[in-house]
């Protein structure tokens, strides 16, 4: 057989087995890509009673399905952040004894307005509405 | 009709195999195989210790399996049970994370005293390959299977090691969603790193051993070049010992070591659970990935956020994927074009680069 004729074989015997291999690995590849998940969208949630958070201390509530920190730094005074660090994504806590937001991962600090004081986070925490309605506390996207 | 002897039936069934798998020429193989006398020496013994605790993994592994539970509602409860009402779980779970720890370690032993005994040479080159391979296959290992008793420590681990892969430029978002199955780390996660751990890896890893010792076989145990120089410089062969018994024993001895201390390990400082992730608690102060992860954890604490208008995080990925290809591309800088070994850089390369490694772990682990 002349090589320009085998060539043409080649390629379509060649083509066609690359071609079989790549429809069996793309349903894999789809297969392996998770789905995407929508979410009903919260804006708001009611996050217990003000007495349920003492002055100068903080805990994480869900808000939908994330993390945010509630601070109550008087007994007037309250503030909700991201829990989630910026850095590397854990979550972050209130440290009472020095007023700032500290995540234990890599010791990123933020102050109480949730702007980086030092370590390596890269951004500030998005911060959230803290509101009072009559003993309840609600949190709501700024 | 005669009774037929003992001897002789035992002697029938043996020419019965071997006409089926001419087992002969493996045993012929064996007694006339043999290996280099300085391949006694404690260095060369880690890659057979390495291999020793892999076996020892997916022993302990697969009996791990019959209990464990890959949910999040049930994965911790599935470890406690195992730890605290199944006959000598503790043992076996204990075994089984020491004998991780001990493998990765013993694996770096084994390649650095490939690279500091120049073993990585001509025509050596692949065997360090699949090793580096397998190093990786290893680190992977350990990072699934710590995710899997879902405990707080593990589940932040995952959650600072999926989101570093988010930063790879380009394909780092996918990547991440691949590695968690969705946009956080939950139950999707934990299944995923299930399946890897227990099914994707150890095929991988299989191949890659099989590789990696067909090769070792193919090209002999190394000669340090300064072993070479004076053999060659006193006219004399490389004095040389029989593989079977004497090799053999050898390595037997020292696997027998190595499941001592793993038995003292496990037995006197058992695995500790700790306390049941929460994927809305804050990370606990103090806290810290396991120890082969701790240089890369501590150089990320040190980056500030950016770095020339660049994310700290991208120049920390950077840095360590240049650092691994560097390492990884020693066969191709160790060597002259003349075949001669470029001792003082490999050298020097080495002990910075251990320095750096162990350095780092334990400003880690300190601070």
């Amino acid at each position: 057989m002349p090589q320009a004729r085998r060539n043409i074989v080649f390629w379509i015997f060649g083509g066609g087995f690359v071609g079989s291999l790549i429809s069996f690995f793309y349903p894999v590849i789809r297969f392996l890509n998770p789905p995407a998940v929508s979410e009903a969208t919260v804006n708001e949630v009611v996050d217990g009673k003000v007495q349920d958070l003492a002055p100068n201390a903080g805990k994480i509530v869900k808000f939908g399905t994330q993390p945010v920190l509630l601070i109550r730094l008087t007994q007037t005074e309250w503030r909700a952040f991201s829990a989630v660090c910026t850095h590397l994504s854990c979550i972050v806590q209130y440290d009472a004894s020095r007023r700032l937001i500290w995540c234990a991962c890599h010791n990123g600090q933020y102050d109480l307005s949730g702007k980086v004081i030092s370590g390596p986070p890269p951004a500030p925490l998005k911060e959230y509405t803290v509101h009072l309605r009559g003993e309840d506390v609600v949190i709501s996207r700024s | 009709m005669l009774p037929i002897q003992p001897g002789h039936r035992r002697k029938a069934i043996t020419a019965w195999f071997q006409d089926r798998l001419a087992w002969d020429s493996v045993r012929e193989f064996i007694a006339h195989k043999t290996v280099p006398v300085h391949s006694g020496t404690i260095w060369y013994a880690f890659g057979g210790i390495t291999l020793f605790l892999f076996l020892i993994q997916v022993i302990t592994g697969i009996l791990l399996l019959v209990y464990y539970r890959p949910t999040p509602a049930e994965a911790y409860e599935s470890v406690q049970f195992i730890m605290t009402r199944v006959a000598f779980g503790w043992l076996i779970r204990s075994i089984h994370s020491w004998s991780a720890n001990l493998m990765i370690l013993s694996a770096f032993v084994h390649m650095f005293s490939v690279a500091f005994l120049h073993a990585y040479r001509k025509p050596r080159e692949l065997v360090w390959f699949s090793g580096i391979v397998l190093l990786a296959l290893a680190l992977a290992f350990g990072f699934s299977g710590y995710l899997l008793p879902w405990n707080t420590i593990s589940f932040f681990a995952t959650k600072v090691g999926t989101d570093i892969a988010t930063f790879i430029p380009w394909i780092g978002s996918t990547v991440g969603r691949y590695l968690r199955g969705g946009d956080a780390v939950g139950g999707a996660t934990l299944t995923r790193f299930f399946g890897f751990h227990v099914a994707v890896l150890p095929a991988l890893t299989s191949l890659f051993l099989l590789f990696h010792l067909g090769l070792v076989q193919k090209f002999g145990i190394s000669t340090p070049p300064w072993v070479e120089t004076r053999s060659r410089a006193a006219g004399t062969n490389l004095p040389q010992m029989p593989f079977f018994p004497d090799f053999f024993l050898h390595e037997l001895m020292v696997w027998y070591g190595a499941l001592g201390l793993l038995g003292i390990l496990a037995a006197l400082f058992p695995w500790e659970l700790g306390a049941k992730a929460d994927a809305f608690a804050s990370a606990p102060a103090g806290i810290r990935p396991e120890w082969y992860f701790l240089a890369p954890f501590y150089t990320l604490k040190l980056i500030p956020g950016h770095v020339a208008g660049i994310e700290g995080e991208v120049v920390g990925l950077l840095g360590f994927g240049l650092l691994a290809f560097w390492w990884a591309t020693l066969p191709f800088w160790g060597e002259r074009p003349d075949g001669t070994v470029r001792s003082k850089l490999v050298t020097g390369g080495a002990v910075a680069f251990l320095a750096y490694l162990s350095t780092a772990s334990l400003l880690g682990y300190l601070r």
